[in-house]
């Protein structure tokens, strides 16, 4: 290995590659791009949440100045355009597939949600384009919305799609009933609680955008657009909207400022453009404004919950109930279907041997912006259902919560573990994780910091919440027998140039995670080429292999492994052209790290002689095929299994109700890290958007009218840096045994983790486990206000 | 009907015909082409488009480009000198202070300016002056720890 390469390698905290144009305000994101002769759409949407489109004109609208075209959901309809798909089919109890009412790009006849698009006006600039949008005239017929689902389902509540009765997407279950309920009949104590996980707003800081843009000399369709998935985008507009063919379509996500699972999915704006862009021959941009994200990124959790937990008279869980309404929204969303399914009550056994699990979810339609995947997806509410469970059953029963889980831990011994929801977990060590979090949180003596804050008037909590997630989705024949639409593998090529340098292409897409340095790295180790000389390119239907993109902590596991096949590819190509070069035996041939030898010998070869060899083969074996480039496709075996424990400690002051977080732990295990400084920094991000959804977020729509109440930063409150704590980190690794780096990602599990340590301090705190997320002072202040009125009253 | 605005951008001085509604941030984005600059929200609450007028920071969303007529203005694409990183630049790559990289440049033209007035701020002031600037990414940690590395850098 050259000197350059010998720091760069798996598990070095190499400063970021991407870093240099993001500091120099050179990146490129999809808003900074603009096409020769590009036309801005701006939409009007609806300011109703339910109403009949009775008329629409556009007369005035269209003499405005720089009106070039204005459309309207008959237009769209007139060009038989397909509905937006769901990707994933989910079946109900009675193996009837969901309801999936159609998504028309503009709407046709009814508007389901504040926000919904009722026409697209494309003119020379925003400003203009914005303007005719003030002066179209709609007349609609409004009627009555239903936000909540716990009114959506309740007879006479407002039908949103005439084709959905009772607004009930699917009735779903999963687990053994008749087992569960044994289970809860021998219980010597069963805790219950009533649970609702807010709806989030995903805001990452760039907002949405995308240019359609047409070419008809060569009939190719190219869409810039803020995607964490290019290629699934292209195959959803190709395969189900337009009917286009995909050799025709390039799709280009650059870079993309933050997702979280919002820039996963098919919207109906970037297909506006798309559809506008074919049809009036000219680049058509389009780029959402915050309010406007608000109203329309997907949304995220949303869940109303009755879970109980049955236990032995020692503290030991028999069995675990869960009853769950999850809102979908007035659409599905493209793999809205799954999260609050099979990414939910998989994971419902958390890291315990609960024998017996039983999840019954209703999916309902609403009034309101679709619900799709967020940071987590299903895993957070599935986590936080579990360990606020576990956390009240120990209050309950007076044996320490760090105890009750220890009791309750599958050991280190029995994995793989089969649990009772399907799945089966790689590897862990999960009460090593509990001792670290508690050592680093000086766990032990918080009686004392409790007792402490008392004599100050300060009420203090702790919490503990001991998550699990499923990453690395895949493997596909799984997730196919579960109803996905697509595989979940992941591809990659390695090419090397003639002078040793190297282009790595990745289906996974970075938007955030440091993909450019962490492949680099991989590379960088397996094949001894510094980390300069490597180009991680991604984003780009054109230039990289058929992908499946970034979501649920899958890029490494999935992405990664795809590289380090194609790497293997590589070498046992250049032990070929080396062994020629040496005059010996391929079989005679040993490679490490960077550098081929034969044994017993000082003879050596370098990779980049190889690679040059290869393209300049004047001595070369006479059967072998110039050239040096290798591609693989990677389908895992398995889920990959991280886990780990975080300890939240707060302090409230019982006159303003005001929180605050006087420390966090954060113990995790995700097998082996590429680099540590990447995913430490994932893991402060997902906290602080777990900390986000328990203390501050909260999306409020009006339960009359169905208006989004929070439809700025001014009225969503977004953690802000005075808002949150810094962070104890620690780590364990225990490899994943079935990927060939060991490694099982690490982008949501802080925000799995920490809205129920945070609660759970809270509740500890307050002495109650009656208050919902977000515990902003007034609510915390009413708790403790109606606390102090009850005493009074004794 | 449009009117004449002429600042001085990063040194240069430009002149442009723009309609009066023009907000600085889109005469910087759009008529300049210096797109590091972004937008990420429409009340003048998110920080991404942070620039500096006539030395202090201003969010180039909330003022007219008209207003900054005959202004000096900064913008995160003037900070770095003949490839050298601003020593704020050089604590945030160090640090690991960005991940997608879109309220960075924001970001460090507050600290900039925070750190011009408070060479020596405790962890407290930064969290509370970086208030205006929000982050989805990287929970503040590494922002802080940056902030704090750089302004020991700037004071030398
Ligand atoms: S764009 Fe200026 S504050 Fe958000
Ligand atoms: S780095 Fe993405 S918003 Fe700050």
């Amino acid at each position: 290995m050259t000197n350059q390469a010998a720091n760069q390698g798996i598990g070095q905290a190499v400063r970021r590659k991407e870093d240099f144009r993001f500091l120099t305000g050179q990146g490129h994101y999809t808003d900074d791009i603009n096409r020769p002769g590009q036309l801005y759409a701006a939409f009007l949407r609806s300011p109703h949440a339910f109403a009949k489109i009775k008329s629409i004109d556009t007369t005035a609208a269209s003499k405005k100045p720089g009106v070039v075209a204005i459309y309207t959901g008959k237009d769209v309809a007139a060009d038989k355009v397909g509905g937006l798909i769901c990707g994933w089919t989910v079946k109900d109890k009675k193996g009837e597939p969901h309801k999936a009412p159609r998504h028309d790009i503009i709407a046709v006849e009814y508007v389901r949600h504040v926000g919904d698009q009722v026409a697209v006006v494309i003119a020379d600039t925003v400003a203009h384009a914005k303007d005719a949008v003030e002066a179209i005239q709609v007349d609609y017929e409004v009627l009555k919305p239903v936000v909540d689902v716990r009114e959506a389902v309740k007879p006479g509540a407002p039908q949103v799609h005439p084709d959905v009765p009772g607004n009930l997407c699917y009735d779903w279950e999963f687990g053994d009933k008749a087992a569960t309920e044994k289970a809860f009949a021998s219980a010597a104590h069963i805790t219950k609680l009533e649970l609702v996980n807010n709806r989030l707003s995903p805001n990452p800081m760039e907002p949405r955008s995308a240019i359609g843009e047409y070419d008809p000399g060569t009939d190719t369709t190219t869409v810039y657009t803020t995607s964490q998935n290019p290629h699934v985008l292209r195959l959803i507009l190709c395969a189900f909207v337009f009917g286009l063919p995909e050799h025709k379509v390039r799709v280009i996500a650059p870079d993309v400022g933050g997702g979280f699972g919002s820039k996963i999915f098919n919207y109906p704006e970037e297909t506006v453009c798309v559809w506008a862009a074919r049809k009036l021959k000219k680049p058509i941009k389009w780029t959402s404004d915050r309010t406007e994200a608000f109203l329309t990124d997907a949304h995220g959790r949303d869940h109303v919950t009755h879970a109980e937990l049955a236990l032995d008279k020692d503290g030991k869980f028999l069995g675990l109930r869960v009853d769950t309404m999850a809102n979908m929204g007035a659409y599905l969303s493209t793999f809205a279907s799954a999260v609050p399914t099979y990414l939910y009550a998989l994971l419902l056994a958390g890291q315990y041997t609960t024998p017996a699990i039983y999840a019954e979810v209703k999916a309902i339609f609403t009034n309101t912006t679709p619900v799709d995947a967020y940071r987590g997806a299903g895993r957070p509410e599935a986590t936080y259902v579990v360990e606020r469970l576990v956390e009240a059953a120990a209050r309950e029963m007076n044996i320490d919560p760090a105890e009750i889980r220890r009791r309750n831990f599958i050991p280190p011994t029995a994995f793989p573990y089969q649990t009772p929801v399907a799945c089966v977990y790689d590897s862990g060590n999960y009460a090593k994780a509990l001792d670290e979090a508690c050592r680093l949180a000086d766990y032990a003596n918080f009686p004392k910091r409790k007792a402490e804050a008392a004599r100050k008037g300060k009420l203090r909590g702790i919490g503990l919440c001991a998550y699990i997630e499923a990453c690395g989705l895949a493997p596909s024949s799984v997730v196919g027998s579960l109803g996905a639409g697509v595989g979940l593998w992941e591809s990659a090529q390695i090419r090397f140039n003639a002078t040793g340098t190297v282009f790595v292409y990745t289906g996974a897409h970075s938007h955030g995670q440091g993909h450019e340095t962490t492949f680099a790295q991989i590379v960088s180790d397996k094949l001894g080429v510094p980390l300069e000389n490597i180009e991680v390119v991604h984003g780009d239907t054109a230039q990289v292999p058929m992908g499946m993109g970034t979501y649920g902590s899958r890029s490494l596991a999935v992405g990664g492994s795809a590289i380090v096949r194609a790497a293997d590819k590589i070498i046992e190509k250049g032990k070929k052209i080396a062994a020629h070069l040496m005059e010996a035996s391929v079989d005679d041939v040993t490679y490490d790290k960077g550098v081929f030898s034969i044994k017993g010998t000082d003879k050596q070869v370098p990779m980049a002689q190889v690679a040059f060899t290869a393209y300049v083969p004047h001595n070369y074996p006479p059967d072998l095929e110039p050239g040096l480039e290798a591609s693989a496709f990677y389908d895992p075996s398995n889920f990959t299994f991280p886990a780990g424990v975080h300890i939240a400690e707060v302090e409230i002051d019982s006159d303003t109700g005001v929180t605050t977080i006087v420390n966090w732990v954060a113990v995790d295990d995700f097998g082996k890290v590429i680099n540590p400084m990447i995913v430490e920094g994932q893991v402060h991000g997902g906290i602080a958007q777990g900390i986000g959804q328990a203390l501050l977020e909260g999306v409020v729509y009006d339960q009359e009218s169905g208006q989004l109440l929070t439809a700025s930063f001014l009225d969503y409150c977004m953690p802000r840096a005075d808002n949150l704590p810094s962070y104890k980190i620690g780590m364990i690794e225990t490899p994943c045994p079935h990927n060939p780096l060991g490694v099982k990602g690490c982008g949501e599990a802080g925000a799995i983790a920490a809205p129920a340590a945070l609660m759970n301090a809270i509740t500890d705190a307050l002495g109650t486990e009656k208050i919902d997320m977000p515990a902003t002072p007034l609510k915390v202040w009413q708790v403790i206000q109606s606390h102090n009125f009850a005493a009074a009253a004794e | 009907m449009t009117i004449s605005v002429t600042m001085t951008v990063n040194g240069q001085s430009v002149t442009r015909e723009v309609e009066p509604r023009t907000l600085l941030v889109q005469f910087l984005r759009e008529h300049l082409g210096l797109t590091g600059t972004h937008i990420g929200c429409d009340t003048s609450q998110c920080g991404a488009c942070v620039v500096h007028v006539d030395g202090r920071s201003v969010k180039s969303c909330t003022i007219l480009a008209a207003q900054a007529q005959g202004a000096n203005v900064t913008t995160i694409e003037g900070l770095a000198a003949n490839g050298q990183l601003h020593p704020m630049q050089e604590a945030f790559r160090e640090h690991h202070a960005l991940q997608c990289g879109f309220c960075t440049p924001g970001m460090i033209m507050s600290a900039i300016d925070l750190v011009q007035r408070n060479p020596n701020p405790s962890e407290e002031t930064v969290r509370h002056e970086l208030e205006g600037n929000l982050c989805r990414c990287t929970g503040y940690h590494n922002i802080v720890k940056a902030v704090m590395a750089g302004a020991q850098a700037m004071r030398g």
